[in-house]
């Protein structure tokens, strides 16, 4: 019984900027090993919804909880207590972040960048973390390239690297945001190769993704948003052959 | 008779913990003030000469005091004066005016002259004040001669903080006549063929000395000396060494006997000042200057470095929480930064160190220059950092917080150490300023490298060799760090690019 309690769980989550709704009350339940795609057209609030997970943006209403730890807040004029930000803290510790732009730190090497986060987070002993973290490159291919600064290696294998220092923090779950959508085609196929693999080491994975092949292949099952909403969630080949909604076809029929 | 001056901080730190030694007179003056008052010695640019000079030595001596020169501009002579905790008594040519003492209080006069107009010797136009109107006019800032020429009324006046560079601009051309006083033409106009006076004198002028207003005994004391001074014959003997005796000084000391006492003091300036000198006279004359210019680099430098230390540590705390910090300190900070660098550098270290004092907060003058020029930078150095942080791309804060930084973390270990390499050229920018910006300090008492550079050519008009010597030191002062800059934007670029850049095979560094 245990085990079939979801690992996160989304409870009418809300979120406006200035008045303008982004994400309507969306409640979800995601299990502990799924590799779930979000798919939707652009502004549809996908990236917005993983940047709450993650707390990058705080909730205005509803509650998520992540590996038993929960957030919950009432309204956006609720103000934000310590405690909020004291779980928000520990929560973004066990969830791991791939950015769209790498965001990998310039000044400091592939192998640094993997190593930075148990160091400073975690004061875990330095040569230890080095092993891992090697082995982490060694993992997404990138053993030789370990000494190497961002700024010469390819969008590919910065954002493997990324994945890689996301994975340092042994994370519950990993959080892509449009992963891909940064690098040349040719590069595409590694990065989205390490996300099977974690897949098949049975990694929690939400994936905000433009590529539909790789959604298709490689998801447990599949979100369509639009307007800051859940249209459809459903297993990963009934939304392409039969979608249930109107929309969710009509945005399909784009990229088919 | 002849002083060797005191440069810099050792006394004045004393003499904030009152330390001022009882048994020493410190005097005040400005170094700058041309002979016959009070100047270098060509032959020891380390000794400080003029009457003034004698006229201290003399008195100290009667009351049995040792004497120490404490360096002030002549500008913030009387502001210095009444501050306390600096000197005793200013001298420094400065006449008896009702505005003056109403804030200090005035020795019985030592000398009485008048001012006198100079003008090109081939002028023939002006030939009374009432002449002046329509000509161009140079005199001394906040003189009376300055009301004088107000009440001819347009007269373009011109304002000199030092008589020398009147003299040479009347020369030239750049205004028609000078409006000065007596001793001065003696010194720089009289000898000088070029020029000539012209008119009677002008006015009246009583030299005393200034004692701060609750300092009843030392006044007594200098009063009594004086007197006896004037009527022993020394103050007449001091005065004929420097060719300064005249008719309205006879007139109030009531004597009007004729004695013949050789004037070496004017003697020995003109034979120094008005020489043609060799190249290798002049060079003997500028490695003479070099201690002196020395321990005023010694004191720029000193000044610069530490001023710099303390704006660059302020401005990063200041731009942190600029950025970074809940909002009411974020416009505090704002404020601050406003503040400060709208308003000038110059009023602000007066402020410090002459306004402070009146609510009780006292700080040697080193200490206040530092003071002021490190809050004044500060500013500057907060908006580089600021913009170094700003310059660092939000997804960095983003990616940090994401691996479970907290904020602190995030700017330690992510986004300073990028900021930092952006703010170097900028930085390194600053300090160069700073370095020139510490010759304000003059005004409060200290000789740097700009106020050596200015005693020290004033009354020999070398404003060339000397100027190129004074610029070379400074060059030379802000060459390392310059250095030392550029070695650590190297070393960050370098380490930060290194693959790229080898990888392109254009090294460009």
């Amino acid at each position: 019984m245990e085990n079939s309690k979801p690992l996160i769980s989304v409870k009418n989550l809300s979120k406006s900027y200035e008045g303008h709704k982004v994400l309507g009350k969306i409640s979800v339940d995601i299990e502990e090993g799924d590799l779930v795609s979000i798919i939707g057209p652009s502004g549809c609030g996908k990236s917005t919804f993983l940047r709450c997970l993650n707390c990058l943006e705080i909730i205005d209403s509803g509650s998520v909880v992540i590996d038993k730890i929960a957030l919950e807040r009432k309204s956006a004029n609720e103000p934000i207590s310590d405690d909020f930000h004291d779980k928000a803290h520990q929560l973004r510790q066990h969830v791991g972040m791939v950015f769209q732009a790498f965001n990998l730190f310039p000044h400091k090497t592939l192998l640094q960048n993997v190593m930075l986060g148990p160091l400073v987070v975690k004061k875990e002993k330095p040569d230890i973390v080095e092993e891992k973290a090697r082995h982490l490159l060694r993992k997404v291919g990138l053993s030789h390239f370990a000494e190497r600064y961002p700024e010469s290696v390819s969008g590919g294998q910065r954002q493997r690297a990324a994945i890689a220092r996301a994975l340092a923090m042994n994370p519950k779950v990993m959080l892509y945001d449009e992963p891909t959508s940064s690098i040349d085609p040719e590069m595409v196929d590694e990065v989205l190769q390490v996300m099977r693999d974690l897949d098949k080491e049975g990694m929690t994975q939400l994936i905000v993704t433009h590529e539909m092949k790789f959604a298709r292949d490689a998801s447990d099952y599949i979100i369509y948003m639009e307007h800051g909403e859940f249209i459809e969630i459903s297993d990963e080949d009934e939304i392409f052959i039969a979608p249930k909604d109107e929309r969710t076809r009509r945005f399909l029929r784009n990229f088919m | 008779m002849i002083k060797k001056i005191l440069l810099l901080g050792g006394v004045f730190t004393a003499s904030l913990f009152g330390a001022m030694d009882a048994s020493t007179l410190y005097w005040a003056s400005d170094a700058e003030s041309d002979a016959p008052y009070i100047f270098h010695d060509i032959n020891d640019y380390e000794k400080i000469i003029g009457f003034e000079v004698e006229i201290v030595d003399s008195i100290a001596q009667k009351i049995g005091k040792k004497t120490v020169f404490v360096q002030n501009d002549w500008d913030s002579i009387i502001a210095g004066l009444q501050r306390g905790h600096l000197y005793d008594i200013a001298i420094n040519g400065i006449d008896v005016t009702p505005d003056k003492q109403r804030f200090v209080n005035f020795s019985i006069p030592y000398y009485i002259t008048y001012y006198q107009l100079v003008v090109r010797a081939d002028n023939k136009s002006i030939h009374s004040l009432a002449d002046c109107a329509g000509k161009s006019v140079g005199t001394l800032k906040c003189s009376n001669a300055y009301q004088y020429l107000e009440e001819v009324g347009n007269v373009d006046i011109r304002d000199y903080t030092s008589e020398v560079n009147g003299f040479s601009d009347l020369k030239i051309g750049r205004i028609d006549a000078v409006l000065f006083e007596a001793p001065i033409d003696l010194f720089y106009a009289e000898p000088d063929t070029s020029l000539k006076k012209t008119g009677g004198p002008i006015g009246k002028i009583q030299y005393a000395i200034a004692v701060r207003k609750d300092d009843k005994l030392l006044l007594s004391q200098i009063n009594r000396s004086l007197y006896t001074m004037q009527h022993n014959g020394e103050l007449r003997k001091i005065l004929e060494r420097w060719k300064l005796w005249n008719p309205y000084t006879a007139a109030y000391l009531n004597d009007y006997s004729t004695v013949v006492i050789e004037p070496d003091g004017y003697n020995d300036f003109l034979n120094c000042f008005y020489k043609n000198i060799s190249w290798a006279e002049r060079f003997e004359r500028y490695f003479g200057a070099w201690p002196f210019l020395l321990d005023a680099a010694w004191m720029t430098m000193k000044l610069s470095f530490v001023s710099m230390i303390f704006a660059i540590s302020l401005g990063f705390f200041i731009a942190i929480i600029r950025v970074y910090g809940p909002m009411p300190i974020q416009l505090l900070s704002m404020l601050y930064i406003e503040i400060v660098r709208g308003t000038p550098l110059l009023i602000q270290m007066l402020f410090i160190f002459y306004g402070l004092p009146l609510i009780g907060v006292e700080f040697s003058p080193f200490v206040a220059g530092i003071l002021a020029l490190g809050i004044n930078y500060s500013a500057y150095e907060a908006e580089n950092y600021r913009a170094g942080l700003l310059s660092v791309h939000r997804g960095q804060m983003e990616a940090a917080r994401a691996l479970g930084m907290t904020h602190n973390q995030a700017l330690r270990y992510v986004i300073i150490p990028q900021a930092i390499r952006f703010v170097i050229p900028p930085v390194t920018n600053d300090f160069i300023s700073l370095l020139k910006d510490s010759s304000l300090v003059s005004v409060i008492t200290i000789v740097e490298l700009t106020k050596a550079y200015q005693q020290l050519t004033t009354n020999h008009y070398d404003y060339f060799g000397m100027g190129i010597l004074v610029a070379a030191v400074y060059l030379l002062l802000g060459l390392p760090f310059v250095r030392f800059s550029r070695w650590a934007e190297k070393r960050l670029t370098y380490r930060y690019m290194r693959h790229k850049a080898l990888e392109k095979k254009k090294i460009i560094f």
